[in-house]
């Protein structure tokens, strides 16, 4: 008999020893004289469990983790002696992947194939039900694309939250010769990972729903901008884009219908403001990636002046979905107008790390304490940032927050990309405030004062509060600096640096040095 | 990132050549010259220009704006270290303090043997096994001072 083992080839996994195992288990295998093949696959999204061994045995896959090569041969080991899958005793078996309470709490319908198999077969995911929201597409008018993804209430998951629908409907009303699909694969934010993993365990989701993007509004041309810290999701993305084309689901006249569609992945430099839309179709057309002033919108004006569609990886990876399942099935998740499910991301001091798929609604305590387990270091939480490097610090207050664009808009905060930075009692809430101002003058593409001179200033302010220096006067420097940025930026980069800044000062003030006036959840 | 070779024109053209029939260009030929010399040297800075269309000004502009981009070669091996809120909240910055002490360089510079860059990073989607690096194209996940040793050690050899 073969035995059938799964080793990602997720960056996360080979950055903790997922190559060494992988190449244990093929030499071990080996050397026992067992027949294995081994898939490296997707990541399942359990990161503190990476590297994640499964073996498959009658049709179930059996977890093991975190491996590394010695734990992997002592497995191996065990089955040579005709242990079953099932049945071997070893500290790191877990039982059935599917059944461990972070996976089967998941609502995955973005991610639903992502771990499953080896991401750039085309042949794994067609069997996976991949490609039947193309069908559909090919099947019906563009228009009614366009309505299918609206009524879903798909909104961006880049972090604005703009409706997909609408944004798509726009660039299809557009006259033109030559219009584009671009997508968003820029993901900057601390804390955020989802995109890569998408990228590089299901890469023809993305694909799939590019071309079905570009059919809904008549582009026949499309580019992923992808952050150049992303080397493997490079190599996934370049290698399922020839296997897309090899099957006929990129190119002249895709399967076989009048449409075609051409996509090309360009590796961006570095530059965190280049996720802003408009800066990075200025560094697609080889520009310096200053931000453009709106109107007129990209979709509009968008890549060299045509009507473009920009989209986030993870709004263009639930379209398949979408399509293939009809914009009620998504739809039905959610609460609000926030439809649907997000991939969330939790991520630096926390036990249980990884990506969560689930109904948005959820709260921010279930995430973080539930699903998560708490800190990694078993210290007292302090605080938690969502959404990034511009994204607010919660104290556990607002733990009852539930996961939803307005609610969390609603106490001075945002969701943006869906990422959760944990932080335990040792963190010191005035550097970070200070790290928020430094991130932004790093940053800024210094087409505006308020945020290239504003941040300088604010950390050059903060420095003097945390040396201990008029702290009072000083923090009134800071908190004016932020109304300035977040009144007199042209983009969130300037404009939205003020909410680090002002929910660390707002909820956390001893650490800088002033008297807490309001119980921490008042508002 | 590869030690830096002498600068040549023909493959400087022929990069340029590979690519200029493209939409956008310029930056991905920048990527291969740098890929190429280890950094944008100076005088290849004319002969992009020159094929795009484009003044050396335009092109200077864009060498500078992204941090990708080197006027120097760096050392012979980079170590980014990621320094953004995730890994910080795992202690990246005590790493850094232990790395910029062993090679005797703060972020940003080149040991003086020239065999190794050290830079900061905003950043390697590695968040939930943070603290993370990258030394050269290799991804390092829940670094530690162990292992940060491990790295600086095959980075001198
Ligand atoms: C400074 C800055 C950085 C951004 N970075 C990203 C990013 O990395 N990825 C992304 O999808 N959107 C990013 N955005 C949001 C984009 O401008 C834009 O809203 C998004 O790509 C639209 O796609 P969506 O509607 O699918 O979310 C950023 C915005 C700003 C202001
Ligand atoms: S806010 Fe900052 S990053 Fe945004 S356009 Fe202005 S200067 Fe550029
Ligand atoms: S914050 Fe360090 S890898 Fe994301």
């Amino acid at each position: 008999m073969t035995f059938k083992l799964f080793v990602p080839r997720d960056a996360a996994a080979i950055a903790c020893g997922a190559d060494g195992v992988g190449e244990a288990c093929a030499s071990e295998a080996k050397r026992h004289g067992l027949e294995a093949t081994i898939v490296r696959n997707g990541s399942r999204g359990m990161l503190w469990l990476e590297p994640l061994l499964e073996i498959e045995e009658a049709g179930v896959r059996y977890a093991f983790g975190p491996c590394d090569a010695k734990t992997a041969a002592e497995i191996i080991a065990q089955l040579a002696q005709g242990t079953s899958v099932s049945q071997i005793s070893h500290a790191l078996a877990l039982g059935p992947t599917e059944q461990i309470p972070f996976f089967e709490k998941q609502t995955r319908l973005t991610f639903a194939r992502c771990g499953l198999t080896d991401p750039v077969s085309l042949e794994a995911y067609r069997a996976h039900g991949g490609y039947q929201g193309l069908a559909k597409a090919l099947a019906i008018e563009p228009a009614e694309i366009v309505e299918e993804v609206t009524k879903s209430g798909l909104r961006g998951r880049g972090g604005a939250g703009f409706p997909t629908g609408t944004k798509w409907k726009t660039v299809h009303d557009c006259d033109g010769d030559q219009k584009y699909i671009v997508c968003n694969a820029d993901e900057g934010d601390s804390g955020t990972f989802a995109d890569r993993m998408l990228m590089e365990g299901d890469p023809f989701c993305l694909i799939e729903g590019m071309t079905i993007a570009g059919l809904a509004v008549g582009a026949t041309r499309g580019y992923i901008y992808l952050r150049s810290e992303y080397p493997h999701a490079a190599v996934a993305l370049d290698e399922a884009i020839a296997a897309a084309k090899a099957g006929g689901y990129l190119g002249r006249n895709i399967c076989g219908s009048t449409y075609d569609f051409e996509l090309e992945v360009r590796i961006g430099a570095g530059a965190y403001v280049c996720g802003e839309e408009t800066s990075l179709l200025e560094s697609l057309e080889g520009k310096r990636g200053l931000v453009r002033a709106k109107p007129p919108l990209p979709a509009h004006e968008g890549l060299f002046g045509k009507p473009t569609v920009v989209n986030n990886v993870l709004s263009l990876g639930a379209v398949p979905f979408i399509l293939a399942e009809g914009a009620q099935a998504y739809a039905d998740y959610g609460m609000g107008r926030s439809r649907g499910t997000m991939p969330i991301q939790l991520a630096g001091n926390i036990k249980h790390g990884g990506l969560f798929e689930t109904a948005f609604g959820i709260t921010l305590g279930e995430l973080v304490n539930d699903i998560g387990g708490g800190t990694a270091t078993g210290r007292p939480l302090k605080a938690v940032q969502v959404g990034g490097p511009l994204g607010a610090y919660f104290p556990q207050e607002y733990f009852d927050t539930p996961f939803d664009y307005e609610a969390f808009a609603a106490r001075d905060g945002l969701i943006g990309h869906a990422g959760i930075v944990v932080f335990d009692d040792t963190a010191d809430m005035a550097r970070q405030a200070r790290f928020a101002f430094h991130f932004c003058a790093a940053e800024s593409c210094g087409k505006c004062t308020p945020c290239r001179i504003g941040a300088v200033r604010g950390r050059e302010t903060l420095d003097k509060v945390i040396a201990g220096d008029k702290v009072d006067a000083n923090l009134e420097l800071v908190e004016d600096l932020c109304n300035t940025m977040k009144f007199g930026s042209l983009c969130a980069l300037g404009g939205f640096t003020p909410y680090p800044v002002m929910s660390a000062l707002t909820h956390f003030p001893e650490d800088f040095g002033r008297k807490r006036t309001l119980p921490v959840a008042a508002e | 990132m590869p030690e830096g070779t002498d600068w040549s024109e023909a493959e400087t053209r022929a990069i340029v050549a590979r690519h200029e029939d493209r939409e956008g260009p310029l930056l991905p030929i920048l990527h291969d010259v740098q890929h190429a010399f280890g950094c944008v040297p100076e005088k290849a800075v004319p002969i992009i220009a020159d094929a795009l269309n484009l003044s050396r000004a335009e092109v200077h502009g864009v060498v500078t704006f992204y941090h990708d981009f080197h006027r120097e070669p760096a050392g012979r091996h980079t170590l980014k270290v990621c320094r953004a809120e995730a890994c910080q909240a795992m202690g990246c910055e005590r790493l850094v303090e232990t790395a910029e002490a062993r090679l005797g360089v703060a972020c940003g510079e080149t040991s003086a043997d020239r065999r190794v860059t050290l830079e900061t990073v905003y950043c390697l989607g590695l968040c939930a096994t943070a603290p993370a690096a990258m030394l050269d194209q290799r991804v390092v996940g829940r670094l530690d001072a162990d292992k940060l040793d491990a790295l600086l050690k095959e980075a001198f050899e």
